[in-house]
C-alpha cells in the first residue's frame, strides 16, 4: 500500500526536479520558479478557483482513461471525445435557445454525454468486432473530430458577433450555477458533476456485476472468455463509458464557462489525462488528485511569461511530460510485479 | 493548373515520406512508434535554428536529424531499456516537444511564437524532394537485401528467432529508433527549412499523425508506404488550392472535409474494409530474454 502511494509521488518529484533543472539550465533560480507556479496555482482564492477549473475536465478524461484502461484498452481518444461532447452541449444549446431553465442544462449535458458516447463507441466496436487497434483509430478520430467540429463552429452555427472560430452563445437558461466563492473564476456545478462521476465510477467497477467484467476482460481475456464473458461486448461498453465521460467535459467548458464552442479551447485535456489516470494508478481517487496537481501545474505556469524573464508557460506542458514519462517506467514496474508468478490471490 | 497542383502534392508530402519512412524503421522492429509529431517538430525546431544560425540549409538539417536522434535516445531510452508502455512514452515524447520548442525559442530569440526568418538563399529550392525519393528506394532496398533489414523484420516479427540466431534484439531497436529520429527530424527539417523558412510553434500540425497513418496504409512497407504519402499529400495540396476559393452562390468550399480524408481512410484500412494492412506481430512488446 505504502509503495503503491510513493511510487506516484517519487515520479512526480523526479518530473519536477527535471523539469525545475530545465528552467535553472534556461538562467533561471528554480525556487523561484517553484514558488511562482506555487502561487499563481493557490495564491488567492480566484487563482485556486481557476486551478479547481482547469482540474475538473482533467477529472473527466482522466477516469474517461482509467476506464478504458480497466479493460485493457487504451482510449487516446479523449480529445476528439471532449470536443464532439462540447459540440453537441453548445450546438443544443444554440439550436433551441428558448428551452427553460431546469430542463435546458440537464439536455445539453445529455447530449455532451451521448456525442462522447457515440465516439467512443466507434473505437470499441472497431476493435471487438473488426479487431482494429484502439490507439490508432482513437489518434485518427481525434483528428476527424476536430475537423467536424470547426466546419460546424465556421459554418453550420457560426457566431456572427465574432472573428473567432465559435459556434453563436447558447441561451442563457442553459448557463449553470457557478460557485461565487472563487472571486470570479468559472467554478461551476461541473466540478461537482466530476467528483459524482468519480465516485459513480468506482461504485461501477469495484461494486458492479459488468464492472468486475470489465476488470476480469482488462487482467485476463482467455480467463474471461473461459467464465462465458464476452470481451467484446465489454470492450464496446468501456470504449462508450470513456467516451462519455469525455464527452461530459462540455459541460464545464460550454454550460459552466464559455456559453459557446470555441474551437481549440482544450490545451490538450485529452492527452493529459493520459498523465492523470497513469499517475492516479487508474483509481478515482487517484485521478481526482491527479488531476488537481496537472490543473495546478497549468494555472501556477501561466503566471511565468510576465514573472520570470527567460521562462514561458509552456513550462507546464515540459512538467507534464516528464511526470508522465517517470510515471510511464514506473507504471511498468507494478506491472511486472503483478505479472510476477505468484499464488492467486481474491481480487482486492 | 493541375501541373501546379502536382508539383505542390510533391512539395507537401516530402516531409510526410521522411517521417513515416522514420516510423517504418521503428515500428518494422517492433517499437510502436507515435511520437514521431514529437520528433517532427524538434527536427523543425532543430533545423530552423541551425539554419538561421550556420546560413546553410544542410547544416540546418544536420542539427535538426540531431535533435530528432537526440529525443528519440530519450523515447528509446523509456521504452527499450526500462520497458516502458510505448503508447504513454510516445504520448509524452509528444507533449515534451510541444512544450520544449516555445521554451528554447525564449531562451535563444526572446519571443515564444516562431524563430527569425531563414534568408531564401539559406534554405532549400528542391533538395529535400529527390532525397526523400532517393531515401524510398535506399531503404527498400537496404531491408529487402541486407542482413540488417532482415535483422530489423524478424526484431518485429520473430524476435526469439532473431535471438536465437545470436542477434540481440534490443541492439536492432536501438538501431532502429535512433534511425526513426533522424528520419523523422529531416521531416521536420524539410517543413521549416523547405517548405516554410522558419520554426512556428506547433507547425508540424498533426502531420506526424499522418504520417503515422500513411504507414498503416502503406502496410508498413516502403514504396506503398511512399505512395500513401503522396496521396495524403495530394489531400493537404488540393485544400490548400481550395481555401478561399468560392464555389456556387459565394459559398466558400468546406476544406474540413478534405483535411479528415486520410485519418478516415487509414481507420477503414485497418478495419479490413478496404484492403487489410496487419501490423508486425511483435509490435508493442517489449522484448525480454528469457
Amino acid at each position: 500500500m505504502i509503495r503503491k502511494l510513493l511510487q506516484p509521488i517519487l515520479a512526480v518529484v523526479l518530473g519536477l526536479a527535471l523539469g525545475l533543472g530545465v528552467t535553472w539550465l534556461a538562467g533561471e533560480n528554480p525556487l523561484h520558479v517553484f514558488i511562482i507556479l506555487a502561487k499563481g496555482a493557490f495564491g488567492s482564492s480566484y487563482d485556486f478557483g481557476m486551478t479547481l477549473f482547469y482540474s475538473t475536465p482533467l477529472i473527466f478524461t482522466g477516469l474517461s482513461v482509467a476506464v478504458a484502461f480497466h479493460a485493457g484498452l487504451f482510449n487516446i481518444g479523449a480529445e476528439g471525445q471532449l470536443t464532439l461532447g462540447a459540440l453537441a452541449a453548445a450546438a443544443v444549446g444554440a439550436v433551441w435557445p428558448g428551452l427553460w431553465s431546469p430542463l435546458a442544462p440537464v439536455v445539453a449535458g445529455l447530449a455532451a454525454l451521448l456525442a462522447g458516447v457515440l465516439w467512443g463507441a466507434i473505437p470499441g466496436w472497431l476493435r471487438a468486432r473488426r479487431g482494429s487497434h484502439e490507439v490508432i483509430n482513437t489518434i485518427m478520430l481525434n483528428f476527424v473530430a476536430a475537423g467536424l467540429a470547426s466546419y460546424v463552429a465556421l459554418y453550420l452555427l457560426k457566431n456572427p458577433a465574432s472573428q473567432n472560430p465559435e459556434t453563436r452563445p447558447i441561451g442563457t437558461s442553459y448557463l449553470i450555477h457557478q460557485f461565487a466563492i472563487f472571486g470570479g473564476a468559472p467554478v461551476s456545478l461541473a466540478l461537482s458533476l466530476a467528483l459524482l462521476a468519480a465516485i459513480l465510477v468506482w461504485v461501477f467497477l469495484w461494486r458492479t456485476v459488468l464492472g468486475f467484467e470489465l476488470r476480469a476482460v482488462g487482467q485476463s481475456e482467455s480467463a474471461a472468455r473461459a467464465a462465458g464473458i464476452d470481451p467484446g461486448r465489454i470492450r464496446i461498453i468501456a470504449m462508450c463509458l470513456a467516451g462519455g465521460l469525455a464527452g461530459l467535459v462540455g459541460v464545464g467548458e460550454v454550460l459552466g464557462n464559455a456559453g459557446k464552442f470555441r474551437v481549440g479551447f482544450s490545451p490538450e485535456y485529452g492527452f493529459i489525462g493520459i498523465a492523470v489516470a497513469l499517475l492516479g494508478r487508474n483509481h478515482p481517487a487517484g485521478v481526482v488528485v491527479a488531476a488537481l496537481l496537472f490543473g495546478a501545474l497549468h494555472k501556477g505556469a501561466a503566471a511565468l511569461d510576465l514573472e520570470t524573464e527567460r521562462v514561458t508557460q509552456e513550462l507546464s506542458l515540459v512538467l507534464q511530460a516528464l511526470i508522465l514519462l517517470s510515471v510511464s517506467a514506473d507504471g511498468l514496474w507494478s506491472w511486472l510485479s503483478r505479472r510476477a508468478p505468484k499464488p492467486i490471490e481474491a481480487q482486492a | 493548373m493541375i501541373l501546379q497542383l502536382l508539383a505542390s502534392t510533391l512539395r507537401v508530402s516530402t516531409p510526410l515520406i521522411f517521417a513515416a519512412l522514420g516510423g517504418m524503421f521503428s515500428e518494422r522492429s517492433g517499437v510502436i512508434n507515435i511520437a514521431l509529431e514529437g520528433l517532427m517538430l524538434i527536427g523543425a525546431f532543430g533545423a530552423a535554428v541551425g539554419a538561421y544560425v550556420t546560413h546553410s540549409p544542410w547544416l540546418g538539417s544536420a542539427a535538426g536529424m540531431s535533435a530528432g536522434l537526440l529525443l528519440a535516445a530519450l523515447y528509446g531510452l523509456f521504452v527499450i531499456r526500462w520497458r516502458a508502455n510505448q503508447i504513454v512514452a510516445g504520448t509524452a515524447i509528444n507533449m515534451l516537444a510541444l512544450g520544449l520548442t516555445p521554451f528554447l525559442c525564449k531562451i535563444l530569440y526572446d519571443v515564444t511564437g516562431q524563430t527569425p526568418a531563414i534568408p531564401l538563399a539559406d534554405r532549400f529550392q528542391a533538395a529535400p524532394l529527390y532525397l526523400s525519393w532517393i531515401m524510398v528506394a535506399l531503404c527498400w532496398l537496404w531491408l529487402k537485401y541486407t542482413r540488417g533489414g532482415l535483422w530489423v523484420s524478424f526484431a518485429g516479427e520473430h524476435p526469439e528467432a532473431l535471438d536465437a540466431a545470436g542477434i540481440r534484439v534490443n541492439r536492432v531497436r536501438w538501431a532502429a529508433v535512433l534511425a526513426s529520429g533522424a528520419l523523422a527530424g529531416m521531416g521536420g527539417a524539410s517543413l521549416s527549412v523547405f517548405l516554410a523558412s522558419s520554426f512556428s510553434r506547433n507547425m508540424t500540425a498533426g502531420r506526424g499523425f499522418i504520417a503515422l497513418a500513411a504507414l498503416i496504409f502503406g502496410k508498413w512497407k516502403p514504396l506503398p508506404t511512399a505512395l500513401a504519402c503522396l496521396l495524403f499529400g495530394f489531400a493537404e495540396a488540393v485544400q490548400i488550392r481550395l481555401q478561399g476559393v468560392s464555389l456556387w452562390g459565394g459559398k466558400p468550399i468546406p476544406v474540413q472535409f478534405i483535411q479528415i480524408l486520410p485519418y478516415l481512410v487509414t481507420i477503414l484500412v485497418l478495419a479490413g474494409f478496404v484492403g487489410r494492412s496487419r501490423p508486425p506481430k511483435a509490435l508493442g512488446t517489449p522484448f525480454l530474454r528469457a
